[in-house]
């Protein structure tokens, strides 16, 4: 059987759809390609009232510098503003926050996953209306009480923020991996006479990891991601990466180093395109597990 | 599983979320009924060489130990909710009787904050949920009947407006829609106005926010969408087109309704997602012309030198009722299904 009824097309519509999907491919990666091409010129080129052209050929740049890409937007955001500082402050809270809210999300989708009663399913949706709540709101409630006991702009509270802001999707997609992992195999470990801690330590983490890297995914991009938490709970030197490309805003446009924005905007890019490289499996079947088992 | 052992499983990651969750819920309400105090003043005589003359100043030191003494500030009420930041009860029935037509009692009620921020969020939230969906869909059908080679690629750019952090994708668009960015200094050209900036009129700038959210999100809805149609049963759609359906006919009466829960799904997402949009705010510099309820909040906490945390406390909770509307529908979807499948 070569060609079913439902897969014969049309020529008109091959060419069609393919040329709609080459538009959307222009669409969805054409501004960062842009950006991350412009990142290497002088601001009169990457900005050009002239001529748009300039951006790609780099006139100015070359005028200015003698070559056509120019590191001064990198050199001036890593070395001269410390950007470095920032990058390591998000490292230490997205290896933190990853690493806490998976061990907490794993115990707790785990006992959701196999509790049969009925508490697990409001459980559940008690998650989902705390998975919705805006963080900007739950931060204007924590910081008077953070001045008040003094933990306010410390690295520390930040994570641990994020873990609890992270818990009710970690527990939704972990429930729903755990589900997938039959009652069996742990069963009959309890059987042979395993308490149930015992039964989750020795059969289920094993069989486990597929799931938690993907939700290990989903919580390093929320917490690499964030921008309320880290700009309104950290002081100023403890700054993670995004709030301080905020900050720069205000800053340059005073300067009048506008690259240096555009520098640090890229490199925040850079370990979110190896993560897709990387873990472009996992993501999309992370997006659809959710989905699909409703 | 017993009682007891869900108990101890559950209970880390519960604890962490009614401390940081539930709690601050409440907190942020407490808040929201009490104002900063006022500046202590004290007369102060001041002897310049000529005459003495009384001055107000402010008592540092007082205010400090006022301060001290009730770090919440004085207990105001319900007023904080009525003012002009926020309900605005006042302004807005001046506003009414003033006002002939709906036009400018509208116009009027987007000079008040609270509005402002209101009627962006929801049309924002109203028109980006729909349009994703709608082109999420789109862009699956699509690349469904690409040749396979392309298939791996798309898949790969359409996750990067996606994961990539909202604040740097949206000054990566602005940095191109900005009066000298590569779009803006086009427009300009095309319309020969060197003048014309997306930034300075109030309906581009909301555009400009929302065509930025939709080319954000659409691939969230494309990749859950094209998982979808994997699955949509080929021996249905095989049925379909041999009784006569056309292709368009087969999309809208076999895959459409098979798509249905993920449609929910998004939708659902979406809602909670684009409910709660600041940064875009922030990097398309647009406060002046859009703003949104997280964004009147971040302002409150962080735009002048001393935190308004009672403002910020009205601001949150009425934002909070929002979202508690948004997800009674589906709330009470799911208790209906719920106990269908018990039942």
């Amino acid at each position: 059987m070569s060609t079913s009824v439902a897969d014969r097309r049309s020529k008109g519509l091959i060419w069609f759809t393919t040329s709609f999907v080459v538009l959307w491919i222009f669409i969805a990666a054409g501004p960062f390609i842009w950006t991350l091409w412009g990142s290497f010129k002088v601001q009169p080129d990457f900005f050009s009232k002239t001529d748009w052209t300039n951006a790609i050929y780099g006139v100015l740049t070359k005028a200015e510098t003698g070559s056509a890409f120019t590191s001064a937007g990198y050199q001036g955001a890593w070395v001269e503003q410390e950007f470095w500082r920032n990058s390591i402050n998000t490292a230490i809270v997205v290896f933190f926050t990853v690493v806490i809210s998976l061990t907490l999300g794993t115990l707790g989708g785990y006992a959701l996953a196999r509790s049969g009663y009925r508490y697990a399913f409001w459980l559940l949706m008690l998650a989902l209306v705390f998975r919705a709540m805006p963080h900007m709101t739950l931060v204007s409630g924590y910081l008077l009480p953070f001045f008040e006991w003094n933990i306010w702009g410390r690295l520390s509270t930040t994570i641990i923020v994020l873990v609890a802001i992270n818990q009710p999707f970690t527990l939704w997609m972990l429930h729903s991996f755990f589900l997938n992992i039959p009652k069996d195999m742990d069963e009959s470990a309890m059987v042979d006479g395993c308490t149930r801690f015992q039964a989750f330590r020795h059969v289920i983490i094993p069989v486990m990891w597929p799931g938690v890297i993907t939700t290990g995914l989903f919580s390093f991009l929320l917490a690499y991601n964030d921008f309320a938490i880290g700009a309104v709970l950290l002081s100023s030197e403890n700054q993670t990466m995004v709030p301080k490309i905020n900050s720069f805003l205000g800053t340059v446009r005073e300067t009048g180093d506008v690259m240096f924005a555009v520098a640090a905007a890229v490199s925040a890019l850079v370990p979110l395109f190896f993560l897709i490289l990387f873990f472009q499996r996992q993501i999309v079947s992370g997006l659809t597990a959710g989905a699909v088992k409703g | 599983m017993k009682h007891r052992t869900f108990f101890w499983f559950i209970l880390p990651s519960l604890a962490a979320m009614i401390l940081f969750i539930a709690l601050p819920t409440v907190s942020v309400a407490i808040q929201s009924l009490f104002v900063e105090h006022e500046q202590v003043m004290v007369e102060v005589e001041n002897c310049g060489p000529f005459k003495c003359e009384t001055v107000l100043q402010v008592d540092t030191e007082a205010t400090a130990v006022l301060q001290e003494e009730a770090p919440l500030g004085r207990f105001n009420g319900l007023r904080t909710y009525a003012n002009r930041k926020h309900l605005a009860f006042e302004q807005v029935g001046v506003a009414w009787d003033e006002t002939e037509t709906f036009g400018a009692f509208f116009s009027e009620l987007l000079n008040l904050p609270f509005y402002k921020a209101l009627i962006f969020t929801l049309t924002y939230t109203f028109v980006v949920t729909p349009l994703v969906v709608v082109f999420g869909l789109g862009v699956a059908l699509a690349v469904n009947r690409v040749p396979s080679l392309l298939k791996g690629p798309t898949i790969f750019v359409s996750l990067l407006p996606m994961i990539v952090t909202p604040l740097v994708g949206a000054l990566i668009i602005f940095w191109m829609v900005d009066a000298d960015g590569i779009i803006g200094a086009t427009l300009q050209r095309i319309f020969n106005d060197p003048n014309l900036s997306l930034k300075a009129s109030t309906p581009l700038t909301w555009i400009m926010l929302i065509v930025y959210g939709i080319w954000s999100s659409t691939p969230f809805s494309f990749i859950v969408f094209y998982a979808g149609l994997q699955t949509v049963p080929k021996e249905t759609l095989e049925a379909a087109k041999i009784d006569g359906a056309t292709r368009w006919q087969a999309v809208r009466f076999v895959v459409v309704p098979y798509m249905m829960p993920l449609v929910v799904f998004i939708t659902l997402m979406q809602l909670m997602d684009n409910f709660r949009m600041l940064e875009p705010i922030l990097a398309f510099q647009a406060s002046a012309k859009a703003t949104s309820l997280s964004y009147i909040i971040y302002n409150d906490l962080r735009g002048g030198d001393i935190p308004q945390f009672g403002s910020a406390g009205a601001s949150s909770i009425m934002t909070i009722i929002g979202v508690a509307i948004l997800l009674t529908p589906v709330l009470i979807r799911t208790w209906r299904d719920f106990n269908r499948k018990r039942a």
